[in-house]
């Protein structure tokens, strides 16, 4: 029993990181139906932003060393959300725009050479070795019937929370959500009706791409060994949950980032551990084979 | 014809897609508060002159002003913002929204206040998000749909679709309105109160209205000029009565005497 809620809880944690990856995916997807696949990498720049950023903190803002403290944490939070937020706004301007009325396929290729550049850009700018994530707060345990945990698990789950609600909130309480709805509904008409699709756009990228950056900042402070390939796997896990929950749908991300999570938990704690990224992977294709629209997607026929 | 106050100049417009040409030397200068009937058989080009009109297609030739301003480089958001607001042959609501929400976000450029603003849940936000929802009741009522504000549109009766694709056009406060086919689909009781509406919202809204439509009972009885198009051409203009008499436009209608064909 301890053994189970221990698992759900690690996994819920994990889940909750891929579920704010996921997020971006499903945005993006839900606006240009582009599949984004250099999101992944967006967050692992924002996990290198705050690698920077809490290092100068620790070097020139706080002198007597140790972990900076709950203000530190979040100005860094804030510079890498900043810093991935303007790097979205460019990827969309740049690289994806130019291309939006040409076949999708080209616009997929360019995010794959984004992704690319991002990587090998990132060993390039960074170094290609591993780097260690700065303490942002002091870490402790806490252990309650017989479940081990840890305050980082806990800011985890309390952050994304806060950002996942916040997304909420933008997307249905929002003239700018309303925008986005009736942009995802169709782009045409959205535009006849006065929608400047384009700003639409270019927000949606943005607030995409901060949550990117909340999540990197999480699984730095979570699994503090961070390097510029780190975002291939968790980028193609959240992929998988954003399809998972239906691609397009911002809960069905949520939910889909929870329950890779949690499976991904359960097999690690297993005799099949060793196969713990390959979960994701058979999902995927359960789903694609037995149902493609997802769990909360509606099936639609591909429109060419 | 085109003078200061001309809201609507299309001038020599033509468009090709590949060998066909769809539209040519197409001409219509609308003043304001006028009620402008779009007329031709199936395939005249009345819908692609829409889509010129409001930015979906770039004309091949020619020219559109609205207000005075080439809208040869604008997006279709920004004629919008010009004052140009369309419905559509095919009903495009955005289906899975609410009724409510539709009109809003037709209006969506006249509330003005920004994602953060809305974060903070600053005064701002909640009088620009009261404003919208005010005046967008307002728009529902006018069509009768106020008891549906909540409804995801796909829900409503066709006839209330029709309906609510018009309040959402006119939230964006537009100088001119373009209606494609409002009354397809329509039994003639809501024919009738749709030509009603329309005399209506000219008045109430000051606004110019080019309409499109198969039914002549609607054209012929509410606008006060007619243009004629066959396949692409303008074959004839003017009031009801002269276009009706027009020997011209009765063979554009060929093969169907002229009583068929509702001249």
């Amino acid at each position: 029993m301890q053994e189970i809620l221990q698992n759900l809880l690690n996994g819920i944690a994990v889940g909750a990181i891929y579920a704010l990856i996921a997020l971006g995916y499903t945005m993006v997807y839900g606006i240009l139906k582009l599949i984004n696949f250099a999101h992944g990498d967006v967050f692992m720049l924002g996990a290198f932003v705050g690698f920077y950023a809490g290092g100068f903190a620790g070097r020139h803002l706080q002198t007597h060393g140790g972990p900076l403290g709950w203000v530190y944490a979040g100005l860094v939070m804030l510079v890498a959300m900043v810093v991935c937020g303007l790097f979205g706004f460019l990827n969309e301007r740049i690289a994806y725009r130019p291309l939006r009325s040409a076949p999708r396929i080209a616009s997929l290729i360019t995010a794959i050479g984004v992704s690319f550049l991002l990587e090998y850009g990132g060993q390039f700018v960074f170094g290609a070795d591993p780097k260690f994530f700065p303490t942002l707060v002091e870490k402790h345990l806490i252990s309650f019937g017989g479940v081990t945990t840890t305050n980082y698990q806990m800011i985890v789950l309390v952050v994304a929370v806060i950002f996942m609600g916040l997304l909420q909130y933008i997307i249905y309480g929002t003239k700018f959500g309303r925008a986005m709805r009736a942009v995802s509904f169709n782009f045409e008409t959205a535009s006849l009706m006065g929608i400047p699709t384009d700003r639409i756009i270019s927000m949606t990228f943005i607030i995409g791409s901060m949550l990117a950056a909340v999540a990197g900042i999480l699984y730095g402070l979570s699994y503090p060994k961070i390097d510029p390939l780190m975002g291939i796997m968790p980028g193609l896990k959240a992929f998988i949950a954003a399809v998972l929950g239906g691609i397009g749908n911002v809960p069905g991300a949520v939910i889909g980032g929870l329950i890779i999570g949690i499976i991904e938990s359960f097999v690690g704690g297993s005799h099949f551990s060793n196969y713990r990224d390959a979960i994701a992977f058979i999902i995927l294709i359960a789903i694609l084979l037995f149902r493609p629209s997802g769990l909360f997607g509606k099936y639609q026929a591909e429109k060419v | 014809m085109a003078n200061g106050n001309t809201l609507l100049d299309a001038r020599d417009v033509t468009i090709r897609f590949g060998g066909l040409t769809a539209v040519s030397h197409f001409n219509l200068a609308i003043q304001p508060h006028e009620l402008v009937g779009l007329i031709g058989p199936n395939g005249a080009g009345k819908t692609t002159v829409f889509n010129m009109l409001t930015g979906v297609y770039k004309p091949t030739e020619g020219e559109i002003f609205v207000g005075g301003v080439s809208t040869h480089e604008f997006k279709p958001y920004q004629i919008t913002a010009l004052g140009v607001a369309r419905t559509f042959q095919n009903i495009r609501l955005f289906k899975e929204l609410s009724v409510l929400d539709n009109v809003k976000i037709g209006g969506h450029i006249h509330y003005k206040y920004s994602t953060s603003a809305a974060v903070l849940k600053t005064n701002r936000f909640h009088d620009a998000e009261e404003l919208a929802d005010r005046e967008a009741m307002e728009l529902l009522q006018i069509f009768g749909l106020e008891a549906r504000a909540g409804y995801y549109a796909k829900n409503l009766p066709y006839g209330d679709q029709r309906r609510l694709e018009i309040a959402r056009a006119l939230s964006a406060r537009p100088k001119l309105l373009l209606l494609d086919e409002p009354a397809a689909g329509l039994n003639d009781r809501e024919t009738r109160d749709l030509m009603q509406t329309i005399h209506d919202i000219r008045d109430r809204f000051n606004i110019a209205i080019l309409v499109i439509e198969h039914n002549m009972e609607l054209v012929m009885g509410i606008c006060e000029r007619i243009i004629v198009l066959s396949f692409g051409k303008t074959i004839a203009q003017g009031s009801a009565a002269e276009v009706r008499a027009n020997p011209v436009v009765i063979e554009a209608y060929l093969g169907e005497p002229a009583e068929a064909a509702g001249l």
